[in-house]
């Protein structure tokens, strides 16, 4: 188990998710491959499929359109997965909280559908790369700790889970 | 030869070849990304890939054949790992090998594209369903110019359908006609591999990675490490078929020389793989088939008939 998650660690692959988006975060992490960042150095890579993903980036308010669908990608990802939400719009629904169309935020529709959801927010407007890395850092320490001893007296993550 | 040793070689050939291959695309991705100036992931992050994999769960979908959905990946790893068997055999080994070994290795080459095409069409996704329709057209399209060169490779050492005999001619590249057929051995291999410029049906953007969207977690991972290993194979089999082989006769110092020989044409086949897929754009399935049929099955045909005529009158440089 501990080879398992060590090897998790080593090697997020990350799907993402525009749940109505304005584009702006969405660029940021695609900022994420250059050269000047360069993710791979952590075996993190973009997948196509959220079956292949380890890490859903999910972007954007979560419109009442998208929350359905933000639901079933999250169903259909394998576990064990970190739900990363990046900006802040994904966090609490920055300056569209009282808009008509919006849904709930994108941790209350994931944590509908799965109460015991890894959920990390990168807060910024949009968040820089940095912090994405930062998160991805956080993330792996994260389930460091959920693979050491101390995960079954649930004295893990504190923060981390919001 | 008892159960116990053919148990024992056909693990250490398969776990050997698992193990290189995975390594062989660590260093496809890592000459990518220095291609690309990023710095990369470490050279085992494949391995680390499929150890994940191992640990993720193995979601089903909906509308999926259950049996053909998680046979595919299991049979596709079986049927390169018993090809791995035999290659490796007939490279160690070249006396003991039986006869047609190369066909029966050919067309255990053949089961991965073949178990990827009933894999996707098994998950009953639309765009599996494109993968798939791809990655048949693209067997129909390099399997005939493949079967024609490898043909003439055969034909050049007296019409032998033995690995080992045959890896111990004299190479089919020395001559005109291999040179033409070796070129398009190297773009059937490339088809073969689903690299680029051959990745249509693949397609990371268009299709969702196509033919492998529905799979997580361990089948996805065997696929994984059927095309890694293929990744070791196919160079192996080329090596073998045009180039020689490995030859190990005289003493230890020809012995050394033999081995660095094989191993500079092994690793130069690799390269090539690697460095054909960074500098071109994916093809169309249509430009594809165009390329396969209307240019590199007449040229391998052309080649044939050289080398025919060159056997015949004698003309080894032919």
């Amino acid at each position: 188990m501990a080879l398992k998650n060590w090897a998790l660690r080593k090697s997020l692959w990350v799907y993402h998710v525009n749940a109505g988006a304005c584009n702006n975060c969405d660029i940021e992490v695609l900022e994420l491959l250059t050269p000047r960042y360069d993710i791979e150095r952590f075996g993190m890579i973009l997948v196509g499929s959220p079956r292949h993903a380890d890490v859903l980036a999910v972007t954007g308010v979560c419109t009442r359109q998208a929350q359905p669908r933000l639901q079933e990608v999250y169903m259909q990802t394998a576990k064990p997965c970190v739900v990363m939400a990046v900006g802040s719009c994904a966090g609490a629904q920055g300056i569209f909280t009282e808009a008509y169309h919006m849904g709930n935020t994108v941790d209350e529709a994931i944590r509908a559908v799965d109460p015991g959801a890894i959920i990390m927010y990168v807060p910024g407007c949009p968040p820089k790369p940095e912090a994405m890395i930062s998160a991805a850092v956080k993330a792996i320490g994260y389930l460091k700790e959920l693979a050491s001893p101390a995960a079954s007296s649930g004295e893990v993550g504190g923060g981390v889970r919001g | 030869m008892d159960t116990g040793w053919i148990l024992l070689t056909f693990l250490a050939a398969a776990a050997g070849s698992l193990v290189l291959g995975l390594l062989l695309r660590g260093v496809d991705r890592k000459v990518t990304a220095r291609v690309q100036w990023r710095v990369g992931p470490p050279l085992y992050q494949p391995l680390i890939d499929v150890i994940k994999l191992t640990g993720k769960e193995t979601l089903m979908p909906v509308t999926a054949r259950r049996t053909g959905f998680l046979l595919a990946p299991m049979l596709a790893l079986a049927a390169t790992g018993v090809a791995a068997v035999i290659l490796w055999r007939a490279l160690l080994q070249p006396e003991v090998t039986f006869m047609g070994d190369l066909i029966v290795v050919v067309y255990l080459l053949t089961i991965p594209a073949l178990m990827t095409i009933l894999g996707a069409s098994a998950s009953g996704n639309p765009h599996a369903a494109v993968g798939a329709a791809r990655e048949l057209k693209l067997l129909l399209s390099y399997e005939l110019p493949l079967f024609l060169v490898i043909l003439l490779a055969i034909a050049r050492a007296g019409w032998t359908f033995q690995l080992g005999v045959l890896a111990g001619h004299t190479p089919a590249l020395y001559s005109i006609s291999g040179v033409i057929a070796f070129v398009i051995a190297i773009l059937c291999m490339q088809a073969k591999l689903g690299q680029i410029p051959f990745d249509m049906a693949e397609a990371e953007c268009e299709l969702m990675s196509g033919v492998y969207v529905e799979y997580s977690g361990l089948p996805l991972g065997m696929f994984l490490m059927a095309r890694a290993m293929m990744l070791a194979l196919l160079p192996l089999l080329l090596v073998m078929v045009f180039w020689g082989g490995l030859t190990l006769s005289g003493n230890v110092l020809h012995k050394l020389l033999g081995v660095a020989a094989f191993l500079g044409k092994y690793l130069l086949l690799v390269v090539l793989v690697v460095l054909i897929r960074n500098t071109n754009p994916r093809l169309r399935i249509d430009q594809t088939l165009r390329l396969f049929w209307y240019r590199l099955t007449p040229a391998a045909a052309f080649a044939v008939a050289l080398t025919l005529v060159g056997i015949s009158r004698g003309l080894k440089w032919l």
